[in-house]
């Protein structure tokens, strides 16, 4: 069987450069795509330099991988950003880049990718929401908010893409060990960590298995659904 | 053949693509003239959005223009330019025009 075509945004580092060796380790064929070109080569990857709020940008990368591939099989929409403020003092410049990369950019790829899925009548989409959605973290609203409208997306797609046999599906992380969350102070993140039904920062092979999940063939009558991990 | 004929061509041939899976044929004998969106149209709103992708994928391997057919203009002219093969082509005539002047 051909291997199956794998796109992964925001792979420069983190969790999006840990999925993208996920997946290549499973035999798939992974494309990713950051804003700047990246310090490190995988066989069974290849990269693109995108923003993934830039319209010109995403369609330049699918017709790359049209006609590179023909199809896709998997969208993985990781790409993210975050603002820890208080809202006194969040510039409107910061809201206007958090909702282009998270929402603008989430919604682009998914448009594409399921103008490639459609094709073949399969597809699995999963996007990013986070745990600051159901925990209401002050000092991230537009955060948060960003991250609300990625579950509500999500459901409505499931429902638009659905008769092409497409599912659409969201993963909320809680706090990771990343550069979104190296700069909370220790009290703080003891105390968010608190909330959670399991008080422990979430690792990259927590976010994967729920993903692995989604992908999964066998998961075709599971769409619009969002897990929160950590028992949020 | 001028650019009108080629995308008119181009649209027809994916009509024809198209009616090999449709229950109900776009009446391509009617060339510029055949039906597809809304009255007389076949396709219905699922149908259209695959078709209107399929133009826009073939317009992007064979003419190499990168467009979105399904814009703002597109969803708010009065008269569909969904409704025909012709007035499909038409649009995507002036949206390549648009591209290349930018």
């Amino acid at each position: 069987m051909d291997k199956p075509i794998t796109l992964i945004t925001g792979t420069r580092k983190g969790i999006g450069k840990f999925l993208a060796e996920h997946y290549v380790k499973q035999e798939h064929l992974v494309v990713g795509c950051s804003r700047s070109e990246i310090d490190w080569s995988l066989e069974g990857y290849e990269h693109y330099v995108a923003d993934v709020s830039d319209e010109a940008a995403v369609k330049r990368l699918f017709a790359e991988v049209r006609k590179k591939y023909g199809v896709l099989d998997h969208l993985i929409n990781n790409a993210g950003i975050a603002s820890m403020n208080h809202c006194l003092l969040t510039p409107l410049a910061t809201v206007h880049k958090v909702l282009d990369t998270n929402v603008v950019g989430t919604f682009l790829f998914c448009r594409e990718a399921a103008k490639l899925m459609q094709k073949k009548h399969y597809g699995r989409i999963v996007n990013f929401s986070s745990a600051a959605v159901p925990m209401k973290l002050e000092g991230e609203a537009i955060y948060a908010a960003s991250k609300a409208a990625v579950v509500l997306l999500t459901q409505v797609l499931a429902r638009e893409l659905a008769e092409f046999g497409i599912t659409v599906n969201v993963v909320g992380p809680t706090p990771l060990e990343t550069d979104l969350t190296r700069s909370v102070p220790k009290e703080k993140m003891a105390r968010l960590l608190s909330q959670q039904a399991i008080a422990r920062l979430a690792n990259f092979e927590d976010v994967a298995n729920a993903i692995d999940f989604f992908l999964k063939r066998e998961s075709n009558f599971v769409t619009g659904q969002c897990i929160y991990l950590g028992g949020v | 053949m001028n650019e009108n004929q080629k995308i008119v061509a181009l649209v027809t041939r994916i009509a024809d693509e198209f009616n090999e899976q449709l229950e109900f044929k776009i009446n391509v004998e009617r060339g510029r003239d055949a039906p597809l969106f809304g009255r007389d149209g076949v396709l219905d709103s699922l149908g259209l959005v695959s078709f209107v992708v399929a133009v826009e994928q073939a317009i992007e391997s064979e003419l190499g223009i990168t467009l979105t057919l399904a814009d703002e203009k597109a969803m708010s002219q009065k008269h569909s330019p969904f409704r025909t093969v012709g007035a499909l082509a038409d649009y995507v005539e002036n949206l390549m025009k648009e591209v290349e002047a930018t």
